[in-house]
């Protein structure tokens, strides 16, 4: 006997229900997919462009982004545990007049070529160059060898000159040709190491020395001797190693990504689950007929499951390949690192990886087989010749759900918050979260019946059907109602923890920008402010008062990201500050530093402690005077009061300034008289609002993914009411043709099935909200908390989520009502008597 | 390893003598840059005259040799410290300013194995890790150097599949090539170096091939020669023999050539056993091929085999082996043949020294 048409065709015939369980599991492997594809894109190509850069490298010496003492390369040279050193100075401009950024190596072609062949430049042969200039091109002080990709973004071809900023100055190069080994990075330059280091002003300088060590010395070795050689906060790094911390800064970040999309997934399961159920339900004769005729319990049960397994395959393999379609577009409209900033500069291509693909088809499938095992264990289990006989339709679950279990659940989340992050990955979170949405869902026939006992039993007739067929029915209420609570619970979970996150944010960004403008030396990083600017900055006219900022990166352990260190005036009690908790200003005689609490997180230091910052080469003793909050530096940062960073450092320069005016000045006339201190375009100056517009423009551009999963979260909670009316609805055909029969109105009938899609979506909005709000709780003390140590103050958009809330209301009784009204289009008489 | 890959971008880089004396002949665009000239005149004065000149344009010290293994066999050996003033970043303060830029090079002639093993290595000067003295004969880069010490000197090279230590010591004093050490490199005096040689230099020392370390004795010499204005214009290569005869005299001679294969110019000095020196006029000098050799790398004709006729006398030049030819168009784009030659008299062997020649392949690549 051929099965696979009275099984899987059962499928074809309940075409609405079967499509919205598909596209549910669609949406959430796709999802999935695509944050997985993007991810994994931007990080191959961000670790390929670290190939490109560290070579064969065994070693890299790095430390703070300012650079180190050059002398430490000819001790470094000289040593016999190494084959190569080789050092490089980067710098970080852009093109005059554009908004191009450079990343220019200053290299030794002498001493690369072994390590990091890729780098080495190719001159081309400028028609009216002479050979000897074409011979020296590389070692000329004003040439400039840049990547193909990059030559094509800058629209420049070898020969051509190029206008790029040194500092605040204009500096004329010209194109001398490309770099054959690196033809892909945008961004990539190539200079002469002493050309970089007298243009830029970088004299004595470097910022990396890549290192290959002498064949018969391993790594271990090699670092045991030469650690004590490097000054302070300079460190022997594994080139794999900046891999590695990008791939774990950006990993918390794609992980919640991921549970969002595991969370569309189990909706969809949700509503495999539901579909299956009703139609176990309306097939209850035809299968009692097919267990009568000798079809084994256990191969009904395989095959009701398999109805799941193939619209669960069916929408995994559309899923993953809609979600490498999403990658592709997610890349192009916002970058690899989907808007978050991790992968600045990489235009990473998308690659078809087999291996997450078919997870990915599996976990689709997971979800369809999950969803259909209770009906077909339910299914399995009746006796045929009972279901032969009766054609009740009351086989479906109680309905009065696991409300103990349920209990149990929602208390175990409490204790899973308290889990610490596991490998940076909030663990105990997800667990909370999952614990939370079970329990919801556990406890929402409860929920259901105790709603459906409040509703009075007044008013007309379609009003009291409604109520009472929730009160009396729950069970199959509940099962449209749960995927309404998943898709509601996320996103009052995001709508919260996002509006938390953003109110918070614009608040702090209030505080870290008191000034009216900020200044600051091109886009450029490594560009400065020298002492002459300074003082002349402080002079212009409208000018109260003006506060400057020196940038710095250090590097505090190997294998962790370098730290920022801001230095800029501080009061001792920090009161200008962000402060999360209470200060401990630094004991007289003490340096006082004011960390992030990232660095609290990571770093273990706490407010009073006393500890080590290596600056210009020292370690310096400093005492930790208070925890402020950062959100715009996830590896951690350190604020110091500038006075102190110039006493320890001697260095008098600065990157930015903030500026305030004197009563009445015209913002716009100061600023460009504030510019015209530099060179054409070499300073930058903005009103402190644009930079707090453009910060939250960031922001939203960061969680424009989780509206995207919120949509899609609204789409499968819609689908799924609509998926269970459409069940239920052909399920009660002899219901509608009875209340036909007994005088009901079409139009009446239409009625009830709104009330009972809103009712029952009511009951998952409400529970959706509660669970909802826990959740975004959980998002926000321990989620972000430990996966990118950010505090956050409560912030709950009501209006969003009351607006949200009637919205689905409305739709869900739309839905109702469409699915029913075929049911509703047949004739009464032939309806009633279609079982007897 | 790829050490060689690095130059790739300085390809046409000196790793010959013609090549690290190769002129642009229009106005270099570092137009500040004044190179010290070679004027005629000028008395070279030993052992100052041995150390580097960085006033000038390129400088070398060429050591050139036969060895002999402990179980007699014969192997030419080869080692150049090139120093190139670049004119470029005369003025920058950077440490890394690539002023001065020091070229080695090193290869060994081994019949056994047929063909010619060889490595090279560039740096800028600086750090230490490359440099040279003024004062004496002292130049390194990296672990390779070649320094001297009082009448002796020193080479040192470790390559990727041979090194050698070698003592070096003369048996008198400098021959002074061209006109007291003023060599002129055409009939006009615009393109000239002042260049001194010395032969008969007694070798001594440890060589490592195949990670056997062997004890070598030989004879060798060693040319120094520096000019800002080298080549002449119309010179298509170059033919360069530095001998030992084993009476005890020397023999340098060298001979431009255009593209027809005339001489452009040519220039010889003799060493008679006493250490009277006499230099030859260009029309006292031929070259004449006798014998081609086609590598079967590059297809490239070489007359490997030579009738040299100085004033009187008439010799013959046969190579230690056919294929000494330096094939490098992977890395620096060179191709040329140098290697050990035997010096014959009315047929009888009377000497030994080394022969280059530049020029037959294509035009050498510059740039």
């Amino acid at each position: 006997m051929r099965l696979a048409p009275v099984f899987l065709g059962s499928l074809a015939r309940r075409r609405a229900a079967t499509l919205f369980s598909f596209v549910a599991i669609l949406l959430g492997i796709a999802l999935g997919m695509a944050v997985h594809a993007v991810n994994q894109a931007a990080l191959a190509e961000f670790g390929r462009g670290m190939r490109t850069m560290a070579g064969t490298a065994d070693l890299q010496v790095v430390g703070p982004r300012g650079g180190f003492d050059e002398r430490l390369y000819a001790v470094l040279a000289a040593r016999s545990e190494l084959a190569q050193a080789s050092p490089v100075l980067e710098v970080r401009t852009e093109r005059i007049g554009g908004t191009d950024a450079l990343r220019i190596l200053g290299v030794d072609l002498f001493a690369m070529g072994a390590v990091t062949p890729a780098l080495i430049p190719r001159p081309r042969k400028i028609a009216d160059r002479s050979d000897r200039d074409a011979r020296f091109a590389v070692l000329a002080e004003d040439s400039l060898f840049l990547s193909a990709s990059a030559q094509t973004a800058l629209g420049v071809a070898p020969g051509d000159r190029l206008r790029v900023y040194a500092g605040s100055q204009p500096l004329e190069l010209w194109v001398a040709g490309d770099l054959p080994g690196a033809p892909d990075d945008r961004q990539l330059a190539v200079m002469d190491i002493a050309a970089v280091q007298k243009q830029f002003s970088r004299l004595g300088q470097l910022t990396r020395i890549d290192l290959r060590l002498a064949s018969g010395v391993d790594e271990r070795a090699a670092r045991t001797a030469l650690d004590p050689l490097l000054p302070a906060g300079v460190l022997l790094e594994a080139p794999e190693a900046a891999v590695d911390q990008a791939a774990n800064l950006s990993r918390a970040y794609r992980v919640n990504l991921t549970m969002l999309a595991a969370i569309a997934l189990v909706t969809g399961g949700f509503l495999v689950f539901s579909a299956q159920a009703l139609s176990v339900v309306r097939r209850h004769t035809e299968l009692a007929f097919l267990r009568a005729i000798g079809l084994a319990r256990r191969q009904l049960f395989l095959w009701l499951l398999t109805e799941g397994a193939l619209v669960g395959l069916v929408g995994g393999i559309a899923g993953v390949a809609l979600g490498h379609g999403i990658a592709l577009g997610l890349l192009k409209l916002l970058g690899g690192d989907l808007g978050a900033g991790f992968f600045a500069g990489l235009s990473p291509t998308l690659r078809f990886d087999p291996w997450a693909s078919t997870v990915y088809v599996l976990l689709g499938v997971g979800a369809g087989v999950a969803g259909a095992w209770f009906p077909a264990r339910e299914a399995a289990a009746v006796a045929p010749a009972q279901a032969l006989k009766s054609n009740d339709d009351s086989t479906l679950s109680s309905g009065r759900g696991f409300p103990m279990l349920g209990l149990a659940m929602l208390a175990a989340s409490l204790p899973a918050c308290f889990i610490p992050p596991i490998q940076g990955l909030p663990i105990g979170g997800y667990l909370a979260i999952a614990c939370l949405l079970a329990g919801g869902v556990m406890l929402l026939p409860t929920l259901a019946s105790m709603l459906a006992r409040a509703v009075p039993l007044r008013g007309p007739v379609p009003v009291r059907l409604a109520a009472a067929r929730l009160a009396a029915a729950p069970g199959q209420s509940v099962i449209a109602a749960t995927g309404v609570l998943a898709s509601v619970a996320l996103v009052a979970a995001m709508a919260i923890m996002v509006g938390s996150f953003r109110d918070s944010v614009d608040v702090w960004l209030g505080q870290i920008l008191p000034a009216d403008l900020y200044l600051r030396a091109g886009r450029a990083r490594s560009s400065l402010l020298d002492e002459g600017l300074q003082s002349r900055l402080a002079d212009v006219p409208g000018v109260a008062r003006v506060q400057f900022t020196r940038h710095e990166s250090l590097r505090l352990k190997p294998g962790q990201a370098p730290v920022a260190l801001l230095a800029r005036p501080v009061s001792p009690n920090g009161r200008e500050l962000p402060l999360v908790g209470s200060a401990r200003p630094a004991a007289t005689g003490e340096t006082g530093i004011w960390i992030s609490e990232a660095m609290r997180d990571l770093y273990g230091w706490r407010p009073g402690d006393r500890v080590m910052l290596p600056l210009a080469g020292v370690e310096e003793p400093v005492q930790v005077a208070g925890v402020w909050r950062d959100y715009a530096r996830q590896g951690g940062s350190i604020m110091m009061d500038l006075a102190d960073y110039r006493r320890l450092t001697g260095d008098v320069s600065v990157q930015d300034a903030a500026i305030w005016l004197t009563p009445g000045a015209d913002g716009t006339r100061v600023g460009k008289a504030l510019k015209a201190l530099g060179g054409p375009g070499a300073l930058e100056v903005a009103f402190s609002g644009e930079i707090r517009a453009r910060s939250l423009s960031i922001f939203d551009r960061t969680f424009a993914v989780t509206y995207v999963l919120e949509a899609a979260a609204i789409l499968i909670g819609l689908a799924g009411v609509a998926a269970s009316f459409a069940a239920l609805t052909a399920a009660r055909r002899r219901e509608f043709g009875m209340l036909r029969h007994l005088g009901l109105t079409r139009r009446q009938i239409g009625t009830m099935l709104a009330l009972e899609g809103i009712l029952t979506a009511g009951v998952g909005i409400l529970g959706g909200i509660a669970v909802g709000g826990a959740i975004s709780l959980v998002l926000i003390e321990v989620v972000n908390r430990q996966s990118f140590h950010w505090s956050m103050d409560l912030h709950v958009p009501w209006g969003a989520l009351v607006w949200f809330a009637s919205m689905l209301l409305a739709l869900a009784g739309l839905a109702a009502v469409l699915a029913g009204r075929q049911a509703m289009r047949e004739d009464a008489i032939l309806a009633v008597r279609e079982d007897w | 390893m790829n050490r060689r890959a690095c130059l790739i971008a300085l390809a046409g880089l000196p790793l010959t003598r013609a090549l690290a004396a190769t002129e642009p002949a229009a106005e270099s665009s570092n137009h500040e840059v004044v190179f010290d000239a070679v004027l005629p005149g000028r008395t070279l004065v030993f052992p100052g005259d041995e150390g580097a000149h960085p006033g000038f344009r390129t400088e070398w010290w060429y050591v050139t040799g036969w060895l002999t293994l402990p179980d007699g066999s014969p192997l030419g050996f080869q080692v150049t410290f090139f120093r190139v003033r670049t004119g470029i970043g005369e003025d920058n303060p950077s440490a890394f300013a690539p002023r001065q830029l020091i070229l080695a090079h090193a290869a060994i002639a081994d019949p056994r194995l047929g063909r010619l093993r060889h490595d090279q290595r560039a740096a800028r000067v600086g750090f230490g890790r490359a440099g040279y003295a003024t004062e004496g004969a002292r130049v390194w880069l990296g672990d390779w150097s070649f320094e001297q010490t009082g009448e002796r000197y020193e080479a040192r090279v470790n390559a990727d599949d041979f090194a050698y230590t070698l003592a070096l010591v003369p048996d008198g004093p400098p021959m002074l090539n061209g006109d007291e050490g003023f060599s002129l490199k055409a009939p006009d005096q615009g393109n000239a170096s002042y260049y001194y040689s010395r032969p008969q230099l007694q070798v001594e020392g440890s060589l490592t091939l195949d990670g056997h370390r062997k004890t070598v004795t030989g004879h060798a010499w060693m040319d120094h020669e520096w000019s800002s204005a080298y080549i002449p214009e119309g010179a298509e290569g170059w033919d360069w023999v530095g001998l030992n005869l084993d009476d005890g005299g020397a023999i340098m001679a060298f001979q431009m050539r255009k593209p027809d294969g005339e001489a452009l110019w040519a220039s010889a000095t003799l060493r008679s056993p006493d250490g009277r020196t006499e230099a030859l006029s260009p029309e006292q000098i031929a070259f004449t091929p006798v014998r081609e050799w086609r590598s079967p790398r590059t297809g490239i004709d070489y007359p490997v085999e030579w009738r040299l006729r100085l004033g009187t006398r008439q010799f013959i030049l046969r190579p230690l082996m056919d294929d000494q030819e330096l094939e490098s168009r992977r890395s620096t784009g060179t191709i040329y043949w140098e290697g050990a030659v035997r010096l014959l008299e009315a047929g009888r062997e009377i000497g030994r020294g080394y022969l280059e020649m530049t020029g037959y392949g294509e035009k050498i690549q510059v740039g």
